[in-house]
């Protein structure tokens, strides 16, 4: 029998090693999941690299994880803190003791999904003329230059969602799909906290993300 | 006496120009100022790239959803025929040129219609992308709302970039405070000038050459409540 859903954070967060790679899904406070982040930064790991659309919202999940250096090497869109003093993890990159790779947001969405979805490597023509390509790898289609962008996948992400049932189905409620959806393909391992574990199952044409590939569900309704 | 365009009013005017039936992105600050000023009698639908078209206006205090925002992380409404949608489903649409317009900021914009809006350069703060690469790239046209300059009385409108690049060759139409500018096969084209403002004067708050329409204007918005 399939049973995906977990009773403890701890259990949820079994196995994340030091020095291992997590996506963690959200935009701004949509998708974020909190309680998971939070069991994260009580482990004490080190060495991690985190992917995730802005670090302020996992800053404010749990700033420990960037007050106590937890974490080598970041991939994100947003590296900015909120205030004008800057914040611990901006310190640190300039520092040098946390390394940045810092993409658009659709190239960081689409090599995610490209990384779930078997596409080793693709062509756009976003960020073509920055800063940002100086010395990669260009090519012109039709008319129009692109650059080569590669797949991202990572050991383990971390969701959340509305709903689940124990075959790890997923039900997104408002805007909280965001980057999970892709990052749930993307990881060898994906980890999702819910509101709600249906008992029943979710009815078919109200699962947004097959269980497939879903891992581990943790109830751990919002806190507002 | 010349009265630059407040921040309300420079949205209002770029709002004049969303058409009926549009699919439009706003980016943060001024830009989606102008979904509040759109005449009423066009159906327009806001996307917002963290997977929304149809944003409606912002949830009432006390009623919004935290798991429904906007891309400025505000909690929203939609409209009728909203739909939802991921992020990578998100910039598909971006990329995929289905957009008919985005409205951004900027710090600068070049008289070739380079867009520089992402890096302020500065000294111990982080870097920002967020979805305005894909956006400055992917949409059918991109607009700008900005000041004509800086605080400090420097040009906005340069004859090329000083700041890094977003994207090259991409930006339409300027909307500043003071003018109304085209940008026509590398050549800034001034269609409306605030009441009072002599073209000297424009020119020499622009680092580019200007020209002016012969059908050039007269640039007024209705008092707004907002301040500047």
């Amino acid at each position: 029998m399939i049973n995906k859903v977990v009773g403890d954070p701890a259990a949820a967060m079994a196995g994340i090693h030091a020095g291992a790679s997590i996506m963690i899904s959200g935009f701004g406070n949509a998708g974020i999941p909190g309680t998971l982040v939070r069991a994260l930064g009580a482990m004490n790991l080190t060495g991690l690299t985190l992917i995730m659309n802005a670090i302020r919202r996992i800053d404010e999940c749990d700033p420990s994880l960037f007050d106590n250096r937890r974490v080598d090497h970041v991939i994100t869109t947003a590296f900015r803190g909120p205030d004008a003093a800057p914040a611990s993890y901006e310190r640190q990159w300039k520092r040098g003791e946390m390394t940045l790779d810092i993409l658009p947001q659709g190239t960081f969405a689409e090599r995610i999904r490209a990384g779930g979805a078997g596409i080793p490597a693709f062509y756009t023509p976003t960020a073509t003329g920055t800063s940002l390509v100086e010395g990669r790898e260009q090519r012109d289609f039709n008319g129009r230059t692109c650059v080569l962008e590669e797949a991202l996948t990572a050991d383990f992400a971390l969701l959340r969602a509305q709903k689940a049932d124990r075959y790890g189905n997923l039900y997104f409620r408002g805007t909280q799909a965001n980057f999970g959806s892709a990052m749930a393909t993307a990881a060898q391992t994906t980890i999702v906290e819910v509101d709600e574990i249906s008992e029943t199952g979710l009815r078919p044409e109200e699962v947004h993300l097959p269980g497939i590939y879903v891992q581990r569900v943790l109830r751990a309704p919002r806190r507002h | 006496m010349i009265t630059p365009l407040t921040r309300h009013q420079m949205a209002w005017r770029a709002a004049q120009d969303l058409a009926d039936g549009a699919y439009v992105n706003l980016g943060l600050g001024m830009p989606v100022l102008a979904a509040n000023y759109a005449p009423a009698e066009r159906e327009i639908f806001y996307h917002s790239e963290n997977g929304v078209l149809g944003v409606g206006p912002v949830a009432p205090p006390g009623q919004g959803d935290p798991e429904l925002v906007d891309a400025g992380s505000q909690m929203v409404t939609l409209r009728d025929g909203a739909s939802i949608f991921d992020s990578a489903a998100s910039f598909a649409m971006i990329r995929g040129g289905h957009l008919d317009l985005t409205i951004l900021g900027a710090f600068q914009v070049a008289a070739n219609g380079d867009l520089a809006n992402w890096d302020a350069l500065s000294a111990d703060k982080g870097p920002l992308i967020g979805g305005a690469m894909d956006l400055a790239m992917g949409a059918k046209a991109v607009h700008v709302i900005m000041r004509h300059t800086t605080r400090r009385g420097a040009a906005r409108l340069v004859t090329e970039c000083s700041y890094p690049v977003t994207a090259r060759g991409v930006v339409s139409r300027v909307y500043t405070d003071l003018a109304v500018l085209d940008i026509d096969q590398g050549r800034l084209v001034v269609r409306e000038i605030i009441p009072g403002l002599g073209h000297d004067e424009l020119a020499a708050a622009t680092d580019a050459p200007l020209t002016f329409g012969p059908d050039c204007r007269e640039l007024t918005a209705p008092d707004l409540a907002g301040g500047i």
